[in-house]
């Protein structure tokens, strides 16, 4: 099934029209010697055989709802209204283009505006673009316009507390550059910044959940001419003191958690937000708002001069696409949640896990390690945690993750997140397990 | 397309304009309207040493950005303000309200290798 | 099209009323914990809303919007073709949605197996060694392939190949994912008949070239006849050849471009491979490689050992390009394309893609001329130049009120008023006919009356946007 219409006799009346007497002629620019018989792939399948196929597979994983799930670790399980998917999976919305045709694009375009509205305010920044692959390339965009915005300054402050994910995307982003990172431990107020220093990237919170307030930490990078850049988890900015509001120049975010499934890791949201300032260092798409020429509102792309169809070599990116779709779904996931009901997902989210924090923490032999978290906290174990978690699976329980799964050498670390999923008996249960495991 | 007289220019339509002691800086009639309506100038702060070749800053239409070219070296002393607000001033009045930086020149012997009036007409196709 | 909707639709923040909420949660079975103080947020300035109203809102707002499952979208170099409804049905089963990326991959076997098969199939496309799904996009691709050559060449010592080969026909992500590699680029005219111009590019290779990027089929929808022969002289003065396969639409099942020279390239998979485009995205930008550049591919990769499947960073991998395993839900659809399509569906995609294209352009070249006297590949260029007050962009704001997306315009910038048309293997000979004769009566209006045009498009959601004044005088987001 190849989606082609024709039939047979027009497929001729074509050929006639252009004059040719077979398809083949059309190709009669590509030398002979390259073209190909056949791939050696399986011949075409009807839908029923390829749906039932990819279900096949999918029935082959462990879904959340199969285990009391309390694995986070930089990907979210968190509940998505059904109005989310029924409405971003329109076929206007998921079958159109970049909207470069402004006229035929405002839903795109307003829904774009939208979504750029209610995160700036989320955030605290003046303005957050249309999106990136995800929270880690959006980081190390955010570094790389950083590092451009302080010319002359190589010295990037990278805390040792961050999603290792995201340390190795960096990494591979600015492999070709003269940037130093130098790792930092503990309070970001505390990083030795001098005036050799682009940046300092503050994790809030930290992969390990601890979080520190930002304020000194920016006031300090501001003193010695450097940029104060913010990993954030965005829906913890619905309680807590937003980045911008502590003085962020450049937020960046993983926005999978504001209403967006795991899809065992993508496609996910890369929010980036910045000031006034910046704007027009900061990559990515932005919709500005305007009027046509009888003063209707509307709106376009706009500030494109930034970017690689119009500045090639010289724009601030690469990037072209957005994560049109998942941004569309976060968009209409703040609308429906709105104020209190974000404000009530953290909330319980936040509850939840300083109760199972203060279970697990009177367990002999277990310890909580932060002291300020908001769902997420980082927790000594008395044995090995991978095997706390094999022991845990077997009563269809996901206790989080066991840090050796990135660094080896941390066998007795687990990592558990509790989100507005989990209920206080699920999180007894955990807790009795986790005392079970190591009897 | 105007060609101010008193001023000189690089191929790439940037002017020199004696003021007194000083240059103002800009760029041309032709260039103004070759980019049509400008929606952004970035400038260089004052007090930074250019010299001549060099890239000062750049100025945008909706679909195009161009980088500005010192005609001639010097530090800058003055920075319009003005176009920074409202950059329709370069196309409103480019050698006048419309200028972009003023220069006390280092290297005065540049002006005279710029292209006169008359010149820069001939490359622009204006006779 | 006529169904649009023309009315204003306000925004969230102005249908917002105090109190509401359009989702609520079970209520919390836990104590409450306070939050420090000086830490705790004092407002939140977001919406409140109804469910039904977020419903109406969202729904108009698509109806703003042309789409491929609306109209016509004949966009070049986008590929706007069908995305087939049984991507969208195998992409949304929670076997997919709700499966964590980091659980143990024994209990994500299913998914590793169709990111092993996605990864086989596109391999053997494309005729290369090995393939990585991590790209979350063409330009991220790009990147991937670029910086996979530069790790090449620094493992070679050869640190003074700084210069990346660049055909002025080329899409604007090429030398900007070469800046992001720390690469300087140069350009190369293209010649007479379309393609790279073979004195420029030999004058230009010598020993401080990284390599060059080909898009083949170009971006005038040409067949790089040279391509061997490109790909000889560069890797004879010691470069790689970097593919973009944005247009691979126009190939699949006729020529493997891994086995003219190509080293790497990437596939669109939102392009050839049909998953939707979202309104810009997220997309999927498989990179594959040959044996030279295989071992740098970004990881991890996809591997089989005794029906076991596991993830696993490639020998010398440039490292990861995004966290997790790509666009994951992208990739289920473009695998459940794959299946359907099969390797006789693909040689129909690329036979039909390329009789549709030029179809049209003989339908059309007597009235808008096409710069190019050859075969196109999958989309043609053709001048908007129909009349002296008419500019390309008219036209395309005029094709609105005739119920189509307007093709690329004013790109590649080798052509002056270009538009640029791929009309897909998916639209049938009746809507390309009716397109061809909306382009002709466009074009009588031109001349007959140009204010028609200048004044386009007429029926639609706004009429022209003032651009000046959003660029001049930035408004980004909601000031209530």
């Amino acid at each position: 099934m190849s989606f082609v219409p024709h039939t047979d006799p027009e497929r001729a009346a074509m050929l006639k029209g252009i004059g040719v007497s077979s398809i083949e002629d059309l190709f009669s620019d590509i030398p002979e010697h390259l073209r190909i018989e056949g791939l050696a792939l399986p011949g075409a399948v009807s839908e029923i055989e390829a749906i039932d196929e990819v279900e096949t597979l999918a029935d082959r994983n462990v879904q959340t709802k199969d285990m009391d799930w309390f694995l986070g670790a930089g990907a979210y399980y968190g509940y998505i209204p059904a109005v989310v998917p029924a409405l971003a999976g329109r076929g206007e919305f998921l079958t159109a283009y970049t909207p470069y045709q402004p006229e035929v694009s405002q839903g795109t375009l307003q829904a774009i505006f939208e979504y750029q509205s209610m995160t700036a305010k989320l955030l605290g920044m003046s303005v957050v673009n249309a999106s990136h692959y995800d929270g880690a390339t959006a980081l190390a965009e955010a570094v790389l316009m950083a590092w451009k915005a302080k010319e002359g300054r190589n010295r990037i402050f990278l805390p040792k507390d961050l999603h290792p994910e995201y340390s190795q995307v960096i990494a591979t982003y600015c492999t070709s550059f003269d940037i130093e990172f130098i790792r930092y431990e503990g309070d970001p107020a505390q990083a030795p910044i001098d005036e050799r220093t682009a940046a300092i990237i503050i994790a809030y919170p930290g992969f390990s959940g601890e979080m520190y307030p930002i304020s000194k930490a920016s006031e300090k990078a501001h003193e010695k001419g450097a940029l104060c850049i913010v990993q954030a988890d965005p829906l913890m900015c619905a309680i807590f003191k937003s980045p911008g509001e502590q003085g962020a120049d450049i937020v960046t975010a993983e926005g999978q958690c504001l209403g967006n499934p795991l899809n065992f890791g993508g496609p996910y949201l890369g929010m980036m937000g910045t000031t006034d300032a910046l704007i027009r260092r900061m990559p990515g798409r932005i919709v500005g708002q305007t009027k046509d020429k009888f003063g209707k509102r509307g709106f376009v792309l706009t500030l494109s001069t930034r970017e690689q169809h119009i500045r090639r070599e010289k724009a601030v990116s690469n990037i072209c696409s957005n994560q049109g779709l998942s941004m569309l779904q976060t968009c209409i996931y703040l609308a429906t949640l709105g104020k209190n009901g974000l404000q009530e997902v953290a909330k319980q989210s936040y509850d939840k896990a300083h109760y199972a924090a203060q279970l697990i923490d009177i367990i002999p032999g277990y310890h909580v390690v932060p002291k300020l978290f908001f769902r997420e906290f980082l927790v000594e174990t008395p044995d090995s945690a991978t095997k706390i978690v094999e022991a845990l699976n077997k009563k269809s329980i996901m206790p989080g993750l066991a840090l050796s799964h990135y660094y080896p050498e941390r066998a007795n670390e687990l990592l558990i997140c509790v989100t507005e999923m989990n209920t206080k008996a699920q999180i007894e249960k955990l807790a009795s397990a986790l005392k079970e495991a190591v009897k | 397309m105007a060609i101010d007289k008193n001023a000189r220019y690089l191929e790439s339509h940037e002017y020199a304009k004696p003021e007194g002691e000083l240059m103002v800086i800009g760029i041309s009639d032709h260039a103004q309207a070759e980019l049509g309506d400008v929606v952004f100038v970035e400038l260089p702060n004052v007090g930074k040493e250019l010299d001549k070749g060099v890239v000062f800053g750049t100025i945008e239409s909706v679909k195009a950005a161009s980088d500005l070219y010192m005609p001639i070296s010097g530090k800058v002393v003055e920075v319009n303000e003005e176009v920074k607000n409202d950059p329709s001033l370069v196309n409103k009045d480019c050698y006048g309200s419309g200028w972009l930086i003023k220069v006390a020149p280092t290297k005065l012997s540049e002006f005279e290798s710029l292209l006169d009036a008359e010149s820069y007409g001939t490359s622009i196709g204006e006779v | 099209m006529n169904a649009m909707n023309m009315r204003d639709e306000p925004l969230v923040y102005e249908l917002s009323r105090e109190g509401r909420i359009g989702c609520s949660l079970p209520r919390s079975d836990v104590p409450s914990k306070e939050i420090p103080l000086e830490i705790a947020r004092s407002e939140l300035d977001l919406p409140e809303l109804d469910e039904l109203t977020v419903v109406r809102h969202f729904t108009r707002l698509s109806q703003k919007n042309f789409s491929i499952d609306t109209e016509f979208y004949p966009l070049g170099s986008c590929t706007m073709k069908y995305n087939p409804k049984a991507n969208e049905v195998v992409a949304s089963n929670p076997g997919w949605k709700n499966l964590h990326p980091l659980v143990g991959e024994e209990y994500a076997q299913g998914a590793i197996e169709l990111l092993w098969r996605l990864q086989e199939g596109l391999r053997e496309v494309g005729g290369f060694a090995a393939a990585s799904l991590q790209p979350a996009a063409g330009a991220h691709g790009e990147l991937s392939g670029v910086l996979m050559i530069h790790a090449a060449l620094k493992e070679r010592g050869e640190t003074k190949r700084k210069k990346m080969l660049i055909p002025d026909s080329a899409h604007g992500t090429n030398p900007a994912s070469c800046t992001m590699a720390g690469f300087t680029t140069q350009t190369i005219p293209s010649g007479l008949d379309g393609g790279v111009d073979m004195e420029a590019l030999r004058a230009a290779l010598d020993d401080t070239i990284a390599g060059i990027m080909i898009t083949n089929p170009n971006t005038l929808g040409l067949f790089e006849k040279n391509i061997e022969d490109i790909c000889r002289l560069v890797h004879e003065a010691g470069g790689f050849v970097y593919g973009d396969g944005a247009n691979m639409n126009a190939l699949t099942g006729v020529f493997k471009p891994g086995r003219s020279g190509i080293d790497v390239m990437h596939f669109n998979l939102h392009k050839t491979f049909s998953t939707p485009h979202g309104g810009g995205g997220p997309g999927a930008g498989m990179v594959a490689a040959n044996e030279t550049l295989a071992p740098y591919l970004p990881g991890p990769i996809a591997v089989k050992a005794d029906s076991v499947y596991r993830l696993e960073m490639p020998a010398k991998s440039i490292g990861r390009v995004k966290a997790f395993h790509g666009n994951f839900g992208v990739l289920v659809r473009a695998y459940c394309y794959l299946l359907m399509t099969g390797s006789d569906g693909l040689r129909q995609v690329a036979e039909n893609a390329v009789l549709n294209a030029n179809y049209l352009k003989s339908l059309l070249e007597k009235v808008y001329p096409v710069p190019y006297k050859r075969h196109c590949m999958h989309e043609f260029v053709a001048k908007g130049a129909i009349a002296d007050t008419v500019h390309t962009l008219d036209i395309a704001k005029r094709l609105i009120d005739y119920g189509f997306h307007p093709p690329t315009i004013y790109f590649p910038l080798i052509v002056q008023e270009a538009l640029m048309i791929e009309p897909t293997e998916t639209e049938s000979k009746e809507t390309l006919d009716l397109f061809a004769e909306a382009m002709k009566r466009i074009a009588e209006e031109a001349s007959k009356n140009p204010e028609l045009l200048h004044d386009a498009p007429h029926i639609a959601p706004v009429a022209r946007l003032d651009e000046v004044m959003a660029a001049r005088y930035p408004i980004l987001c909601y000031r209530g």
